[in-house]
């Protein structure tokens, strides 16, 4: 069985992504990542993002349309994301995207960039039981989902009412001296470390927040006691035990991750999460959200690592569903929703 | 034959056609906050308009400012991807130059001026012509009250307090008509400014100040 041939383009943050695929066969992901540019300011500048994501279009574009070995006249549709994501940076693959759509004659559907962390699953691991549960989290997102029909039924049960986990990931490795981005970093470094060295926050997790925040999220706290409790040993002029700090700070995020996304399964009577986002790739909340939907009964589906970044596979697989499901293209006037609610899943 | 596409996005949004160096179409959407909203539908609108198929273009030019970022970006990446997909060569023009060429062409261009755009922030984007439409000094991105006392054109004219004496908008079937006359500027917009960016320099007292508000979504 085949499905529609879909380009897709991606360019919310700082990835170039242009992926092609068939259906829910991938034939092309192509991604070109500003994050270099980005270090020296410990965090995505996006002046910094927009100017090359314009730089990476053209050559990205020919990489993945050759990988494919298509042409591009032959693709049924052009997906784009439309949001959410940096304004001016979004706005670099939406032109690009109503481009191609015009050049070639072809429909095109403007996408939320969340959804597609989730759809892209489906390359890996097929259609998904409806519904299931899904956790995203990543530098920019931190989210728990219902997920229903991927075209048109999706609802956020919770989110981070402040910092996003990669956020905070960025933000210790920053006290710590550690490099940006902080994830691949802490991630190491706590290997070594005592995950129990020091006992850091749990936002959210306390009894009174059970009635407004049980499925929410609160890194913010944790960031501020990690950073407080290193300015204290600095202080005191005490060697600050790095793998320690890091351990302790990851276990503080993957414990509360984890424990809100099975509780979600749980309240959801749903026996599926599905796990998105850069940030899936942590070893720490790998492991643990294993451990623990195992215990629950829970299937925990994740796809590879190279595609729960941004990239643009994961819009194309969202525009071929939306294809599949006959959904209706967006108009040509469609702007970047820097703030697209979950709910809208083609603009 | 040639029949190419001008596209620009320095100011607001403007496309046209021209059909073996001459003007056919021209349309414009005057709004400087809906590039990525309006210049695809205003192409097809122009193209409709000068009764050709983009499939029988043979070439794509664009401005690539100097202008406001965000908004040059759609231009040269709309037309960059266009001419990709139609397998044509695109050529990206100084945007200020078109103005110039528009003025010299008319014959009435003074021995010496300046075309202006608007740089925001209280500052304007200007280069010096000669009378021939040839550019001697610029692009720069200064205070308005820095641009010479020469006779103005361009849509940021009238920021320095004196008036436009020239065509105060681009029109892009001129463009288009001109392509071969106008230098190559290549594909980068002229940005004419760095990204706004700080290095963090110290290490802030608690990171709860060292928020840069700088993180997307990813
Ligand atoms: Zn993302």
């Amino acid at each position: 069985m085949t499905g529609p041939l879909i380009l897709g383009i991606e360019s919310s943050c700082d990835e170039t992504g242009i992926g092609i695929v068939r259906g829910h066969e991938l034939l092309a992901n192509e991604v070109a990542s500003s994050v270099d540019q980005h270090v020296r300011f410990g965090g995505v500048v996006p002046e910094v993002a927009s100017r090359a994501h314009l730089q990476a279009l053209i050559p990205t574009l020919r990489r993945a349309t050759a990988a494919a070995d298509i042409d591009l006249s032959e693709v049924d549709g052009i997906a784009v994301t439309a949001g959410p994501g940096l304004a001016g940076a979004l706005v670099v693959g939406l032109a690009a995207a109503k481009a191609l759509a015009v050049a070639l004659n072809k429909p095109l559907y403007g996408l939320n960039h969340l959804i597609g962390h989730v759809a892209v699953d489906l390359l890996d691991h097929g259609p998904l039981p409806q519904p299931c549960a899904a956790l995203l989290v990543s530098g920019g997102h931190t989210s728990l989902l219902r997920v229903g029909d991927i075209t048109a039924d999706i609802t956020e049960i919770g989110a981070t009412i402040d910092d996003a986990a990669g956020e905070a990931y960025d933000k210790v490795a920053r006290v710590l001296d550690l490099s940006y981005p902080g994830g691949p970093v802490i991630d190491k470094l706590a290997a070594e470390g005592n995950p129990k060295a020091i006992r850091f926050p749990r936002g959210l997790t306390a009894q009174k927040d059970q009635a407004k925040h049980r499925f929410n999220y609160s890194f913010s706290g944790l960031k501020t006691a990690t950073a407080r409790w290193v300015e204290t040993e600095r202080l005191a002029g005490r060697e600050i035990p790095l793998a320690d700090v890091a351990a302790s700070f990851q276990e503080a995020v993957a414990d509360v991750l984890t424990a809100k996304a099975v509780d979600a399964c749980e309240y959801l009577g749903v026996d599926t999460l599905l796990l998105g986002g850069g940030v899936a790739a942590n070893s720490r909340l790998r492991g643990l959200l294993e451990e623990r939907t195992a215990a629950a009964g829970i299937t925990l589906r994740r796809p590879r690592p190279a595609l729960c970044t941004d990239n643009g596979a994961m819009i194309a697989v969202l525009g071929a569903e939306v294809v599949s499901a006959g959904r209706r293209p967006s108009s040509l006037e469609i702007g970047a929703d820097s703030g697209m609610p979950i709910s809208t899943v083609l603009a | 034959m040639s029949l190419i596409l001008g596209i620009d996005t320095a100011t607001d949004v403007r496309a046209g056609v021209a059909r073996d160096g001459r003007p056919v179409a021209s349309a414009a959407v005057e709004n400087r906050r809906a590039h990525a909203e309006q210049l695809l539908p205003l192409v097809q609108q122009v193209v409709a308009e000068a009764g050709v198929r983009l499939s029988e273009l043979t070439g794509v030019v664009v401005g690539v400012g100097p202008g406001p970022f965000t908004g040059l970006r759609v231009g040269v990446a709309a037309a960059e991807v266009l001419a990709e997909a139609l397998g044509v060569p695109v050529r990206g023009v100084c945007s200020l130059d078109v103005i110039a060429r528009e003025w010299a062409d008319e014959g009435s261009a003074p021995v010496e001026f300046v075309v202006v755009a608007d740089a925001r922030r209280k500052e304007v984007y200007w280069a010096r012509y000669s009378g021939d439409g040839q550019r001697v000094d610029g692009p720069f991105v200064t205070a308005a009250d820095a641009v010479p006392v020469l006779p103005l054109a361009g849509p940021g004219a009238t920021l320095t307090g004196r008036s436009c004496d020239g065509p105060d908008a681009l029109d892009a079937a001129v463009m288009a008509a001109a392509s071969e006359r106008l230098t190559e500027e290549g594909l980068e917009p002229l940005y004419l400014r760095r990204p706004d960016a700080e290095v963090p320099t110290t290490r802030k007292s608690t990171i709860t100040t060292a928020r840069i508000g700088m993180m997307g979504p990813r």
